[in-house]
């Protein structure tokens, strides 16, 4: 282990920021948030104080041990000083996703019990003041930006510095009370419920301890390791157990910096200014950052264009090469070299990946399009595989030893196995570590459920393959098999699917059906991008989704996958949704994953079409927006039959010049 | 009491009167209406106040100073700021360059020294910077489109650009003619938002010229009503929607007055 010294070994989270504080005081930089365009820096020791006088302020008002505190909004200091506050007094925080609707952030609040909410700024408190009437345990709102909130006068609302303040006043009534309180805490103290909003009903909530959640980022630093100087930038939602992996448990026990962007929509140039050592995101922002690379060398100068269009293919063989662990031969690594110089340097340096060392995937499967990608770009992206239950990972891949089918092998201390393998081997994945969860909070069905004989069912299919790594195939729930039996994978499909740019989601359908469909979603701004490049005039989203030369454009990409894909599992039809998939119409979790029992239930009508001889359907649909207001919509929905790729014509060989130099 | 006195303002052009006789006292702290059909005369009230156009007749008094004859740059230096009902930015520049000129009224330091940025002009910038991000790009929200240039954004974040580059003069009054003229639902409201904000919380007075009578009533203190270049109606909003010259002359029938005056 490199940098970490024993001693933080079986310390609850507060003591580890104490610790720091007291080694790196005013000297090292903690947190950094930008702020009226400047980047502003919280020391060790001022974030320390800012935990000590909120937590102050909170007992102050009367909360304390066991208590809970929820805390709703962007990533901010606040967020982390209010968690870390909740932890010192021995009560239990939890994150709210920062854009869930009413009734959503209604539930957590009573499911939670929490008696005082840290809600960010006007809207989150609009949301909460509007829901009050159905929140009979709650007693106050704390909030972190004033703006607009001066009309305000509704007697449970509190400003953040306010409570600090109060908090201040108490420390001088009660000298030493903070410190004591910390000395008491243990690391089997419940330090987090994260709630997870399954792919299935109402959101469960872990329970997780100190210990799991500091073993967890102690053992994924064992293989994966980080040090005091590195930079990390915190941009998705605090809730998610990837980000509390990263930016709680791994920052305090390794003492990097973490960053806060200024706003949501700035996190890339944000991203671009801190260029972090280390990042850790969902595959669709993995997808997204490809997409944009694709779709925007098309609009760079001349020069630039030919000089990533030569680039490319020696990355993506340099990458083979790595992937099947061999030495490239002289001539490839010199080419290499030669490219980054020209411009893999400069493109990932636009992308703030200058200085990426470590960079990991996880939370859902990521294609292998995609993950060739990076590897072709030079940045050495890792897959991790697990669940909130388990603090958020169990595998990683290793440096050198990384493959774009496979999610690694389990971090030190964790133990994978396959329950009830079928003869090739695949079956239910299953794993323990100490940084198995507690349960669910108030659910102890769902526990029994889950863990069962102290392992984690994860209800994921998987095997093991034979260089030791899991392979995780898909939800046991999803796959499916055609009424023939051919079985498939849906995310599989869609996965290469989503490597197009024109393309933001997907979902496969075909269980128990004759042959496989998809119902696509087109990234807006790109397919936008490549209508207005030709000159197709268009007006909302329904509009262009509707479009010939939209469906010609994406039909083009359906057979392109198709060409990869085994006859049996080929999409026969595709249609072009009217609106983007939303967590907020339930369609995805908050973490973006597509809810396919749910969908399945609303688009009735248009997974009919797919399965009958119609070309067109009249489709009328409600729309909700985050405020409760709903609006319906009209549209004529177009359903395309795909012929075999053999019938589509390869358009002859394309000259290798054309390819370079052409547009 | 009152912040801005127009007295009897007489304006034409040729033989087309474009004002007749205008008055009108606008109180510190308020937020102040002015609608009316269009050609009512409304942009010429303001374009006379800001002194673009020189009325033949009339008195305009700002704080106890009859500015009816000073230069428009120095009107501006007393702190009346306005925005334009098409947008008047310099498209080639970035939104913070765009932001910045607004304060050049207050800026000391001169052409050589702002060229050689040393010592005192060098931290005035720092000093302006420091309040441009403050005060106007965290109230504005524009903070993801501060390095843009302004050709580039779409007609709603330009309007919002617009206003800031008016806050930047340190107003004391500000003008707003036709801030939320095609924009969609969402970006009025915002638009509405800054207003209220720019007005309780910097205790800017607003003169605001609007079609969208449903932010008008909902915003304003009171309401001017101008028509053919003459007073009609002036009142707190319940008083206007409900005023019979207004629903006559204004909006001609009873019925159609009903939707446009937000009933």
């Amino acid at each position: 282990m490199t940098a970490i010294s024993n001693d933080i070994e079986g310390k609850p989270l507060p003591l580890l920021l104490q610790r720091n504080a007291l080694n790196y005081g005013d000297q090292r930089v903690a947190l950094r948030e930008k702020e009226y365009g400047i980047w502003q820096s919280v020391s060790w020791q001022s974030y320390y104080n800012h935990v000590k006088d909120f937590a102050s302020g909170l007992k102050a008002l009367g909360f304390g041990k066991n208590d809970k505190l929820a805390i709703i909004g962007d990533n901010r200091p606040e967020w982390l000083y209010a968690e870390l506050a909740a932890q010192s007094l021995g009560s239990i925080p939890l994150g709210i996703y920062q854009d869930s609707i009413l009734t959503e952030v209604a539930y957590i609040i009573n499911h939670s019990e929490a008696r005082i909410v840290v809600a960010e700024d006007q809207e989150q408190v609009d949301k909460i003041l509007e829901m009050q009437t159905e929140l009979p345990l709650l007693e106050k709102i704390v909030y972190t930006d004033h703006k607009g909130m001066r009309h305000y006068e509704d007697e449970a609302l509190i400003y953040f510095p306010e409570v600090e303040k109060l908090g201040m006043e108490h420390q001088r009534q009660h000298p030493g009370e903070f410190e004591k309180t910390l000395e008491g805490l243990r690391e089997t103290d419940i330090a987090l419920i994260s709630y997870t909003s399954g792919t299935t009903g109402f959101p469960k909530g872990s329970l997780l301890t100190h210990r799991n959640m500091l073993k967890m980022a102690l053992n994924l630093h064992a293989v994966d390791p980080k040090y005091e100087n590195d930079e990390f930038v915190s941009f998705l939602p605090l809730p998610w157990i990837g980000e509390q992996m990263m930016a709680v448990s791994s920052a305090l026990a390794i003492g990097f910096t973490v960053s806060f962007p200024e706003e949501p929509e700035t996190a890339t140039a944000d991203l671009y200014e801190i260029g972090p050592h280390v990042m850790f995101s969902p595959p669709r922002v993995w997808e997204g950052l490809s997409r944009s690379v694709m779709v925007k060398h098309l609009d760079a100068s001349w020069l630039k264009r030919v000089a990533y269009r030569l680039a490319m293919p020696v990355g993506y063989r340099m990458a083979d090469f790595k992937f099947a662990k061999q030495k490239p031969p002289f001539g490839w690594r010199l080419l290499d070299g030669l490219m980054y110089m020209l411009i893999f340097r400069a493109l990932k340096d636009r992308l703030g990946f200058g200085r990426l060392r470590s960079a990991s995937t996880g939370g859902a499967a990521l294609g292998p399009d995609v993950f060739r990608f990076f590897h072709a770009l030079g940045v050495n992206l890792k897959q991790i595989y697990g669940q909130t239950e388990i603090s958020g990972i169990s595998c990683i891949h290793r440096d050198g030893d990384v493959d774009f089918d496979s999610v690694g092998k389990p971090i030190p201390e964790t133990e994978i196995r396959i329950h009830n393998p079928d003869p090739s081997g695949v079956g239910e994945i299953v794993s323990r570590s100490p940084a198995l969860f507690q349960g669910y909070h108030k659910n102890p069905e769902a526990t029994q459920e889950t863990l069962r004989d102290g392992w984690l069912h994860s209800g994921d299919a998987g095997y093991i393959n034979e260089s030791g790594h899991l392979v995780c195939i898909d939800r046991i729930s999803d796959l499916m098999r055609l009424e023939d039996r051919t079985q498939f994978s849906p995310m599989y499909i869609e996965n290469k699917l989503k490597f197009c740019p024109y393309i933001v989601e997907t979902v496969v359908l075909g269980h128990r059906q004759p042959y496989v469909t998809a119902m696509i979603c087109i990234d807006f701004k790109h397919t936008g991008k490549w209508a207005e490049d030709r000159r197709i005039g268009y007006t909302t989203y329904t509009d262009l989704a509707a479009k010939q030369e939209v469906y010609d454009l994406i039909e083009g990409e359906v057979v392109r996958v198709n060409r990869s894909l085994p006859e049996g599992a080929r999409i026969k039809k595709f249609l072009l949704l009217y609106k983007e998939l939303d967590p907020d119409d339930e369609e995805l979790t908050r973490t973006k994953k597509v809810r396919r029992k749910f969908i399945n239930e609303k688009y009735v009508e248009e997974i009919a079409g797919l399965y009958s001889d119609r070309a067109s359907l009249d489709i009328e649909s409600v729309i909700r927006y985050q405020d409760g207001k709903t609006a319906t919509l009209r549209t004529n929905l177009q359903v395309r039959t795909v012929k075999s790729p053999e019938e589509y014509a390869t358009a002859g060989r394309v000259s290798w010049w054309k390819k370079i130099f052409g547009r | 009491m009152s912040q801005l006195e127009v007295q009897g303002l007489r304006l034409s052009f040729g033989g087309l009167t474009a004002l007749n006789g205008v008055s009108l006292s606008v109180k510190s702290g308020e937020i102040f209406a002015i609608i009316g059909p269009n050609g009512a005369g409304k942009t010429c009230i303001l374009n006379c106040i800001c002194r673009f156009y020189q009325p033949e007749k009339g008195k305009l008094v700002f704080e106890n100073q009859d500015i009816s004859h000073l230069a428009p740059h120095k009107v501006a230096r007393l702190g009346i700021a306005r925005t334009f009902q098409n947008i008047e930015l310099f498209q080639g520049m970035t939104v913070l360059d765009n932001i910045k000129l607004g304060a050049h009224v207050h800026l000391r330091s001169g052409f050589l020294a702002g060229g050689f940025y040393y010592g005192r002009a060098q931290k005035e910038e720092m000093r302006l910077r420091s309040e441009v991000e403050d005060r106007i790009i965290d109230l504005l929200e524009i903070q993801a489109i501060r390095k843009k240039i302004v050709g580039t954004l779409p007609y709603g974040l330009q309007k919002r650009v617009e206003l800031a580059r008016a806050l930047a003069m340190r107003p004391k009054i500000l003008l707003l003619d036709e801030p939320m003229a095609g924009m969609n639902l969402e970006e009025t409201e915002d638009m509405a938002r800054f207003i209220l904000d720019i007005n309780e919380e910097r205790g800017v007075t607003i003169v605001l010229i609007e079609h969208d009578m449903g932010v008008v009533m909902d915003i304003s203190d009171r309401v001017y009503v101008l028509d053919f270049g003459t007073k009609i109606a002036e009142g707190v909003p319940e008083e206007i929607q409900h005023n019979e010259h207004v629903i006559n002359a204004y909006l001609g029938g009873s019925d159609a007055a009903f939707s446009k005056l937000g009933l």
